[in-house]
């Protein structure tokens, strides 16, 4: 929040000039590849994407003149890190970003238009098209995608054939989810420690990231196209909600559901203590070795399937003084090499819909199918999206309260305030 | 040895006296000289940052960009927030709980140890040990304690068998505030028995000889000599106590997240969020300067209330 003089205002904007000119003079891989010539970026990261970041970073640093500095800042204070060093213009050179914030970061300027730059690369066609989507603002791209994470059901198959479910077969309906859930609990969990399955009740971000592609696997929406009217008091989101509400009211999520904030949420079901849930594709290179786990899409109520695509976004920062540096950083993070070599290798999801087939994916069917959710699932855009869905305190996480745990008559009531917080 | 001089040695042989120039005659342009160092402390630290938010709450306020003058908007939409105006009722709310278990906490501590006897020092570097912990921590620290899941409050609670379950700390909004009220309590109540303790000894022992030789009693004694003489350090307390209230943040933050439903949100954290969350810089400057103003027009209230009892 530090105020500018308007002396340090005309110089960043004539750094803004100089970038974007620069910006415009370079592009491509060969133009980046000109651009290893020792430099020392800066990078900022989120935790929750922390282990691909270094990843990625380590294999540049080990490969290239150029170096990059790495910073991981925890994630619930990822966004006021960011607004408070943009506000003192000390953004670091490129910085990733939660996929759903980066429309309201290009709005404030917050990266540099990179267009000419993407559209020389070979490749910019099977970059992942949601991720893309939301880093164009008014046709000029600002973001590339950096890291993926998938929602998907995750199921225990130890925990399954113990309670005669068939660890083979997930559920493909929202239906038989809740079923299977319910199995489970009522044969295992009578002492407590087992549950059918789990979800983020009071955290905002969780909802959005494991019920909405079960709206969007039934075929409909959340949102309309422009992020400016929500959908969420219509079916198919009310019929999803009446599922996880009977599910609570019957004791099959675990007992802490109501209050689950966010940072544990995805914490029980590697101890064992849950039969299926919504979980981050990102989890299941971190899950216990003997663990047997089963993957599915997240289905609709009757069938379908969707995912959120969520994880990062990357672009370079406003007021970086290596924007030519930046860009052959970033060009490398989705190059063949980098994206076979540390990506895939890692059972992470990749960021170009062309190379899902490699090598690696597919020897473990599971990546595979997480791969190839990437093109069918979607992003939600909205240029208010963290205000109105991701703040405690925002609009959303009071509807899904009601609609989960309170009065689910309320719904129109504050589907007009999360309408009302994505006009402002 | 040698002796230095810091007049002309001409000045000296006629045997004149200097005279300083116009300026600096006056006692008054020597205070201000002797004060301008912290004057310019002051002035960089507190003053310019104070116009600078006023500055910034008549402006549309971008990250990157210019600002543009948009007066008086930024004030005007506070009163549509409704998430700042049900903060301002929790906030005093809470202001109110807090400033009057902590002071009757603080001054029951102080008055346990206020003695010197045997182990007293013990008890007192206990009660005052949380108050060496970092607020954040103390919160994290909570949180980490009155989990459902994995802090130990909960089975020990259990075992004893005061309760058959699980107590949901945070899981409801009377719940969560007063779970709050303890951390507070438990974090600030040693830091204010200092203070209370540095004004019990600071009241003469002869005063209360002569009570006793007059045959007052314990209770006569508390209240009519130690409550008195204790006055301006309570009131201080009191003034540190409001203050730190009013502008709650830390604990609301890690510790209830504002939860469950926007029932724990306090001023600050609306401050916060308009920053950072909805990055309008201009409508968090505008708030700052409304609780700046409500605070410097308590405190002046207290002062005077202050001064007027002694």
């Amino acid at each position: 929040m530090t105020p500018r003089s308007p002396r340090r205002r005309l110089a960043g904007v004539a750094l803004l000039a100089l970038a974007a000119v620069t910006a415009c003079g370079g592009g491509g891989q060969q133009d980046a590849k000109a651009a290893d010539q020792g430099v020392t970026i800066t990078m900022w990261t989120r935790a929750a994407t922390q282990a691909q970041s270094e990843r990625l970073v380590a294999a540049y640093n080990n490969s290239h003149k150029n170096q990059v500095k790495l910073t991981v800042i925890p994630t619930d204070n990822y966004q006021p890190r960011i607004a408070s060093a943009a506000g003192a213009r000390q953004l670091p050179d490129v910085f990733a970003a939660d996929v759903i914030f980066v429309p309201n970061y290009t709005s404030q300027g917050l990266f540099l238009d990179v267009t000419d730059r993407v559209n020389k690369l070979p490749f910019k066609d099977s970059l992942a098209p949601s991720h893309m989507k939301l880093g164009t603002r008014e046709g000029r791209l600002h973001t590339l995608p950096h890291t993926l994470d998938l929602s998907v059901w995750f199921w225990n198959k130890d925990l399954y054939a113990k309670a005669g479910l068939d660890p083979e077969k997930g559920p493909t309906t929202l239906k038989e989810f809740a079923e299977q859930a319910t199995a489970v609990d009522e044969k295992l969990g009578k002492d407590g420690k087992v549950h059918g399955t789990f979800f983020g009740g009071n955290c905002g971000g969780c909802y959005v990231f494991t019920f909405w592609p079960s709206v969007w696997a039934a075929g409909g929406q959340v949102m309309n196209a422009e992020g400016t009217a929500s959908l969420n008091d219509q079916a198919p989101m009310t019929d999803v909600f009446k599922v996880y509400r009977d599910l609570y009211a019957k004791g099959v999520t675990g007992p802490t559901a109501k209050e689950e904030q966010g940072p544990t949420w995805t914490g029980f079901f590697p101890k064992g203590e849950i039969g299926v849930m919504p979980m981050p594709s990102t989890t299941l290179g971190t899950m216990p070795a003997d663990m047997k786990i089963g993957v599915a899409p997240i289905a609709g109520p009757d069938g379908g399937e969707s995912t959120f695509v969520g994880g990062d976004s990357i672009g370079i920062s406003a007021t970086s003084e290596h924007a030519d540096a930046a860009w052959e950083f970033l060009a490398w993070t989705v190059s063949d090499e980098a994206q076979v070599e540390v990506m895939a290798k890692n059972k992470d999801v990749l960021a170009r819909t062309d190379l899902s087939g490699n090598k690696y994916s597919s020897a473990d069917p599971r990546v595979v199918l997480i791969n190839s959710l990437v093109a069918k699932g979607q992003t939600p855009y909205a240029p208010r999206f963290g205000e109105t869905f991701n703040d405690p305190q925002g609009p959303w996480l009071r509807l899904a309260r009601e609609a989960v745990f309170g009065d689910a008559a309320k719904l129109p009531q504050l589907n007009a305030d999360i309408n009302k917080s994505l006009q402002q | 040895m040698s002796v230095t001089l810091d007049r002309p040695p001409r000045e000296i042989a006629r045997g004149s006296t200097p005279s300083p120039p116009p300026w600096w005659r006056g006692r008054k342009a020597q205070g201000w000289l002797y004060a301008t160092p912290t004057a310019l402390i002051v002035g960089v630290l507190f003053v310019v940052p104070l116009i600078l938010v006023v500055w910034m709450s008549l402006h549309r306020w971008p990250l990157l960009g210019g600002a543009t003058f948009n007066a008086p908007d930024n004030y005007t939409k506070i009163t549509d927030n409704p998430l700042f105006l049900d903060s301002v009722f929790f906030t005093l709310k809470y202001t109110v709980i807090v400033t009057v278990l902590l002071s009757a906490t603080a001054l029951g501590l102080a008055l346990l140890v206020q003695e010197r006897r045997p182990g007293v020092g013990f008890f007192r570097t206990a009660f005052f040990l949380p108050g060496a912990v970092g607020f954040a921590a103390a919160a994290l620290l909570f949180y980490g304690m009155l989990n459902n899941d994995f802090g130990p409050i909960d089975p020990i609670l259990q075992t004893l068998g005061i309760t058959d379950e699980p107590v949901k700390w945070i899981g409801s909004p009377d719940a969560a505030l007063f779970s709050t009220i303890a951390l507070v309590l438990w974090r600030f109540a040693g830091f204010n028995m200092l203070i209370l303790l540095t004004g019990l000894q600071a009241i003469p022992v002869e005063v209360y000889e002569a009570a006793r030789s007059d045959g007052a009693n314990r209770w006569q004694i508390f209240t009519r000599i130690t409550l008195p003489l204790l006055r301006p350090t309570i009131a201080l307390m009191l003034i540190l106590s409001v203050t730190g209230s009013l502008l709650a943040f830390d604990q609301f933050f890690i510790f209830t997240n504002g939860g469950p439903d926007n029932s724990t949100v306090s001023m600050v954290m609306v401050v916060y969020r308009e920053a950072f969350f909805r990055f309008d810089l201009g409508g968090a400057a505008a708030i700052s300067v409304v609780l700046l103003l409500a605070l410097v027009a308590l405190n002046v209230l207290q002062m005077r209330v202050l001064r007027r009892s002694q």
